[in-house]
């Protein structure tokens, strides 16, 4: 098979612009399969940026992204997405299992109907994450640690073999936080590739076993103990970018906004 | 983004003159355009009386009811259906300007050849929609201005723009009947065509809102994510909005432009009330939009001299009225007798609380019987008799108290001195509990524990006496009462 050979996630000089000013510039990295990658950066760095175009939700540039050494479109089904909790409008008239049940529609042909494996597994996926009991609920009566449950059991109902993960412990409580890592290190121990926007630095070691450090460019890709590493994470974190952002900032001005449309 | 969403939420809350301005717009065509007030209606005869124009119309014997009946009902099915995604969607606003924006469109194309000819007016109507809307999109992604004030200004221009032309239509000679009704509707001047166009538009709206309804749900819930698996978000707004377009049209005739918009999104707000489900709020808003098509066409056949337009949408505003006040969960009747249900069961048990109180001092075990007297009760709580008479009258009617003694002595029922120990325990394990595990001063947790002791749940109460090893004294030195062993006595003087 060709698919131990081919990286999980490889992304070759990625630049992704939001009406012309450059929010990622030439990115270039690979992860191989089976990983627990971290997405780190500061505020504004680009992560979620980074996942959506790794999808193909936004316009590139220039550069490429291959799953499995294949291209997006033939891969689509075996990627996976949580969003961010805040992207949603959470009084939106659905209950728990619909929105899991959701995870089932890309494997759905048009005109047709989820039927009863997919509401098997999608109970599966719910009980997996512990919210089996809130399967009728609607969803705005859920505390954020219940919301971000949700999504992960939709995920998990997509049977995906690569996830991209925009901030899931973002407003959990420690337990969910910890129900989630767990639940998540299981899924690599499948074999499954995650790639996690992450906030919390302390925490970073005990997660990780790749990392990708990012500011508007890469800073470093690699197995975290060779670059969680001050230097590495000064320059991620640190003053000298902010040239970089600078310049962004001025080619956005110069040439003025355009009718790039927005995500 | 996210920060960007909320900001446009909060500008969205701070000017809700926008839909005044639209409103005040809207005055200022009714002055310009003369004579308007002399609307169409469905029925002509003048010289019957409401009981004979009733029945003519509940006897469905005339061609023009059962044309503007069909037309009125099927349009209350497709808006509902459609109206649906935009309350969901948060799309109303763009409705409106829909709504507004095709009346030049129809003033071109009546002028194409100076009659009312249905395909022309169509064809002229989507142009105008589809240029507004392009503009709108236009307007929000080359300046800083947000979506709402780019509708404003698109709802008015083309508005304005089109009372204009239908005024001077007025002036040129030929049949140019039918044009006013486009301002605020005329059932009766439905022709067949019309009502084919509404068929049509309702038959093509149900087929693929109804087989497309996952992707649809997907695409409207959670955009990003519909995209990541492959569902052609982009596609699939374009073909509402179309479809949105072209229900906003062929619904001028019936109920005009000016309250197209409410027909949408009145009845699935109405359905948004009721439900929490998308597949339901659909039926539901489809029901009421039928309803109120329905009601409007009757109520506007009682009375001549009135346009159909404000019947159909004062008929959806009431039912939406009704729901309002009286839906089950989010209706404010019921939310509203829901809280005063609480404030009595807090109020009755405030007054079981005093009364253990008054027994343990007077040393009285929490399982015993044993009376207070009224006048005690009446001290304790710093209260005249009458209140307090008031007070354990309540309790008796609910069976947690007596009054004995010739209406002077208390006597707590099974039922009453089980419900005040549970009460004095809440707050009591709720007060150990703040200052053993949130390290809060024992003088501060007294008036916390007033309001938790009224909401603890079996469970949870469980789960304290576990966290605090169960235990028998709060943070005052005072007896926990335990529900569990029988007639343990709490006889114990405490601080006050």
């Amino acid at each position: 098979m060709t698919e131990s050979d081919s990286p999980a996630l490889e992304v070759h000089d990625l630049t992704v612009a939001y009406h012309k000013k450059p929010v990622l510039w030439g990115i270039d990295f690979e992860i191989p399969p089976g990983k627990l990658v971290g997405i780190i950066g500061p505020n504004g760095a680009g992560k979620s940026t980074l996942i959506k175009a790794a999808m193909g939700l936004l316009p590139l540039s220039s550069g490429w992204v291959e799953v499995f050494g294949q291209s997006l479109k033939k891969t689509r089904e075996r990627v996976g997405y949580v969003p961010q909790r805040g992207e949603i409008d959470w009084d939106f008239p659905v209950n728990v299992m619909d929105v899991v049940m959701m995870g089932r529609y890309g494997k759905l042909g048009w005109f047709k109907r989820p039927g009863k494996e997919d509401r098997e597994i999608a109970r599966a996926c719910l009980e997996k994450v512990k919210m089996l009991p809130y399967a009728q609920r609607q969803i705005s009566n859920l505390s954020g640690g219940q919301q971000q449950r949700v999504f992960l059991a939709r995920a998990l109902a997509q049977e995906s073999d690569l996830y991209f993960m925009d901030e899931p412990f973002a407003g959990v409580d420690m337990a969910t936080e910890e129900a989630i890592i767990t639940l998540l290190r299981e899924l690599c121990d499948q074999g499954k590739t995650l790639f996690v926007v992450h906030h919390d630095l302390a925490s970073v070691p005990d997660y990780f076993d790749h990392l990708v450090l990012l500011n508007l460019h890469l800073v470093a890709s690699g197995p975290t103990e060779e670059v969680f590493t001050g230097e590495l994470l000064n320059r991620t974190y640190g003053g000298q970018l902010t040239v970089m952002a600078e310049v962004a900032e001025t080619l956005r001005r110069d040439e003025g906004a355009d009718s790039h449309p927005q995500i | 983004m996210i920060r960007n969403s909320r900001q446009l939420g909060g500008i969205r809350r701070r000017l809700p003159e926008g839909r005044g301005l639209a409103f005040l717009l809207l005055a200022a065509g009714m002055i310009l355009l003369p004579g308007f007030a002399e609307a169409a209606r469905i029925t002509d005869s003048a010289d019957e009386s409401i009981m004979d124009r009733a029945f003519r119309f509940l006897s469905f014997r005339d061609p023009s009811v059962r044309l503007a009946v069909v037309g009125c009902v099927l349009l209350g099915l497709c808006c509902g259906l459609l109206g649906t995604f935009i309350v969901v969607r948060q799309f109303a606003l763009f409705g409106d300007m829909l709504a507004h924006a095709v009346l030049p469109g129809i003033a071109v194309g009546y002028l194409w050849n100076l009659s009312k000819q249905p395909l022309h007016l169509f064809l002229g109507a989507v142009v105008a929609g589809l240029v507004g809307a392009v503009l709108v999109n236009l307007i929000q992604q080359t300046t800083r201005l947000k979506r709402d004030s780019a509708l404003g200004i698109v709802l008015g221009g083309f508005y304005g723009i089109g009372i204009l032309l239908v005024t001077l239509i007025q002036r040129l000679p030929g049949d140019k009947s039918g044009l006013k009704s486009f301002l605020f509707g005329s059932a009766a001047a439905l022709s067949e065509a019309d009502v084919g166009l509404i068929a049509l538009v309702s038959v093509v709206a149900v087929l693929l809102l109804g087989f497309l309804f996952p992707y649809f749900k997907a695409v409207s819930f959670d955009p990003t994510f519909a995209s990541s698996i492959g569902i052609p978000a982009k596609a699939l707004n374009y073909l509402l909005m179309l479809l949105l377009a072209w229900a906003v049209v062929s619904a001028l005739q019936a109920v005009g432009v000016v309250l197209v918009s409410a027909l949408l999104v009145t009845p699935a707000a109405t359905a948004y009330l009721l439900t929490d489900r998308l597949y339901r709020m659909a039926l539901l808003a489809m029901g009421f939009g039928m309803l109120a098509g329905a009601l409007g066409a009757f109520l506007s056949a009682l009375q001549t001299g009135l346009p159909t337009g404000p019947f159909i949408v004062l008929s959806a505003s009431a039912v939406f009225c009704l729901a309002f006040l009286f839906a089950p969960r989010h209706g404010w009747v019921p939310r509203w007798r829901q809280r005063r249900e609480q404030s009595q069961r807090i109020g009755r048990e405030n007054t079981l609380k005093a009364l253990f109180h008054l027994r343990e001092s007077a040393g009285i075990g929490v399982k015993e019987a044993g009376t207070v007297t009224l006048s005690q009760l009446a001290s304790h709580r710093g209260e005249t008799p009458e209140e307090a008479r008031r007070q354990v009258e309540e309790l008796v009617r609910h069976g947690l108290a007596e009054l004995g003694g010739e209406g002077t002595e208390i006597q707590l029922s099974p039922a009453g001195r089980a419900r005040s120990a549970e009460i004095v325990r809440n707050h009591r394990l709720w007060e150990l509990y703040l200052t053993n595990a949130a390290n809060i001063a024992p003088d501060h947790v007294h008036d916390d524990a007033e309001k938790i002791e009224h909401v603890l749940g079996e469970e949870i109460v469980a789960e304290l006496e576990r966290a605090l090893d169960q235990p028998s004294v709060d943070p005052h030195g005072k007896q926990i009462p335990s529900l569990s062993v029988s007639g343990k006595e709490s006889g114990e003087e405490g601080t006050p």
